[in-house]
């Protein structure tokens, strides 16, 4: 039961934390927050990744933990991508300035 | 092979430091590139720590490196072309898409831990109900973030309309009905970890459709924010089923952060999330039955010459962007219309609603790409004063955030969101492809006041018919 405990501690603060870390958004940002913490909610890849590794030979849960893997990844990459490229324009903006 | 623990554990200390540190910046205009990135790092830093860890410990087999790196290949290819491709009016789409597939991937690795208990790295360290109750939440909340992001992604592309049976209340059956299975699922699934499984995973998905198809109209953009802080509860759960605390910590971050953007965004329309949720629904009901229909009586047309002729004659002009101008990609033909009109002195701002567009910052996104200065853009409160004191307002593509009703009619559906008060201004111009209603489905009184005109057609066609007259008339070519 330590992992267990361990584990809800480490939620329970996570939460805190999240609910800290922001706190007034100004409009033009609320696009770009959201679509980076969309991106790093693809940390799922990490349980992917486990999958993968801990199936050993079963071939159906590669192929599950692969297309997992595949799913988060598209999240997280296009997310980052897509994110860096709405903010793109706002620095070139200043830049010119 | 003792240090490698060590190594893990300060390689997590890191990332989720980052990624703490990429959260904050993100909401602030000057560090939000470099936390872009920051967040960027955290994650690859977290991959690189489990695979590490993994090789040092219980070691990888060549099979599963090439499962991962074809998944990391597709995956990661799929997302950077569509990252490039997708246009920048389809930007609330895309993170409704990207969000869903996140939701999918959690659903995956608890669906594979749940046929395959074996492979549960976790077994001795968590109970097994608690390993069963954590798949079990993972399964519902990756099913309702996928079924429901998608259905959001389609409605935004015009794919799905509101079917008029999500307006009654057979909705509100048909969604306790939903939830009702999944619980049975769950229980089932928590108590022996076999039965259940596919019942939580479709009752759970048909009920993220159920609650998402009936939301319509600027509420979206909460929706999907809200489904992005699911997603983030979904990878913690699946941070409980696999056992890794760094999952766990950055889902809940993630989750939380999204709720507080969420709650950020309802304060920007003046509604409460639970309206959003089972309220708007409701209120649109009233359309159907025709309390805020009617027709239209006094509208006025004119051509973009006429337009033009009174632009010449303005000091101040606001212009008021909308979803319209996004399709049309008419961002930078707007901007050069405007450069024209300061040119000839004429004081040119911007009126940015909350969530003009389909998500709050897509406009500033948009007319950012056109290089529209900063200043110019005016939030909703700054401009609203300022409207009587301006000779002409051009209304492009947008309709419900200035629809006169939300103040006035309260029996209208949109009565209580702000909007923008252009009807104070002397003069409006409304630019439209056609007398559809908006994205609400509902009339807007603006169209029928006396000082509005209408400029029919494409945003893109009638400015540059504008910027042609514009030149004709001499406008900002003097001296």
């Amino acid at each position: 039961m330590s992992f267990f405990s361990e584990a809800l501690w480490v939620l329970l603060l996570g939460s805190l934390l999240g609910l800290e870390l922001i706190g007034k958004v100004p409009p033009t940002l609320h696009t770009p927050l959201m679509s980076g913490a969309n991106a790093i909610s693809g940390i799922t890849m990490l349980a992917a990744l486990t999958l993968i590794i801990k199936s050993g030979e079963n071939l159906p849960l590669l192929v599950i933990g692969s297309i997992s893997l595949g799913f988060a990844l598209f999240n997280v990459i296009g997310g980052f991508l897509v994110t860096d490229r709405m903010l793109a324009m706002f620095s070139r903006k200043k830049t010119r300035k | 092979m003792t240090f490698i623990a060590p190594i893990k554990f300060a390689i997590d200390l890191l990332a989720v430091l980052l990624l703490a540190l990429g959260i904050k910046g993100l909401s602030k205009v000057r560090s939000a590139r470099e936390a872009n990135r920051l967040a960027a790092i955290a994650m690859i830093l977290a991959a690189f720590g489990v695979l590490l860890h993994s090789q040092g410990t219980i070691g990888i087999s060549i099979n599963s490196w090439i499962w991962i790196i074809c998944g990391t290949l597709i995956g990661g290819f799929l997302g950077a072309v569509t990252a490039r491709r997708v246009p920048m009016t389809a930007m609330p789409e895309i993170v409704a898409l990207f969000n869903g597939c996140g939701g999918m991937s959690s659903l995956l690795v608890a669906l594979g831990v749940a046929l395959f208990p074996s492979a549960d790295g976790s077994q001795g360290a968590l109970g097994e109900v608690v390993r069963n109750f954590s798949i079990v939440v993972s399964l519902f909340v990756g099913a309702i973030t996928f079924s429901g992001s998608i259905v959001a992604m389609a409605k935004l592309q015009g794919w799905l309309s509101t079917p008029p049976w999500t307006q009654s209340k057979a909705r509100h059956f048909f969604n306790i009905l939903c939830a009702v299975l999944a619980l049975i699922g769950g229980i089932c699934l928590s108590i022996d970890g076999q039965n259940g499984l596919f019942l939580i995973v479709i009752s759970s998905s048909l009920l993220g459709i159920g609650v998402t198809l009936p939301i319509g109209g600027a509420d979206m953009p909460v929706v999907i924010s809200l489904l992005n802080s699911y997603s983030g509860v979904a990878a913690a759960a699946a941070g409980f089923v696999v056992g890794s605390q760094l999952l766990i910590v950055a889902g809940a971050m993630v989750g939380a952060a999204g709720l507080i953007l969420t709650q950020v965004m309802c304060d920007g329309m003046n509604r409460s999330l639970l309206s959003v949720l089972f309220g708007g629904a409701l209120g649109a009901s009233s359309v159907s039955s025709g309390s805020g229909g009617g027709e239209y009586t006094n509208i006025t047309s004119c051509s973009p010459e006429e337009c033009a002729l009174t632009l010449e004659a303005a000091e101040r002009v606001v212009i008021v962007p909308g979803y319209g101008l996004a399709v049309a990609q008419a961002q930078h033909t707007l901007r050069e219309v405007t450069r024209v009109l300061e040119n000839a002195d004429i004081d040119v701002s911007y009126a940015i609603h909350p969530v003009a567009g389909r998500m709050p910052g897509h406009m500033n996104v948009l007319l950012a790409e056109a290089d529209v200065p900063y200043e110019q853009l005016k939030e909703m409160d700054v401009i609203n004063p300022e409207f009587p004191a301006t000779d002409v307002v051009l209304v492009l593509g947008a309709n419900d955030v200035v629809n006169p009703q939300a103040k006035t009619d309260q029996s209208s559906p949109l009565y209580g969101m702000p909007v923008l008060d252009v009807q104070e201004a002397r003069t409006v111009f409304v630019v439209k492809r056609g007398m559809s209603a908006g994205y609400s489905g509902i009339k807007n009184d603006l169209f029928d006041a006396p000082n509005t005109s209408m400029v029919f057609g494409d945003a893109k066609k009638v400015l540059g018919d504008l910027l042609l007259e514009l030149k004709e008339l001499g406008v900002g070519s003097k001296g």
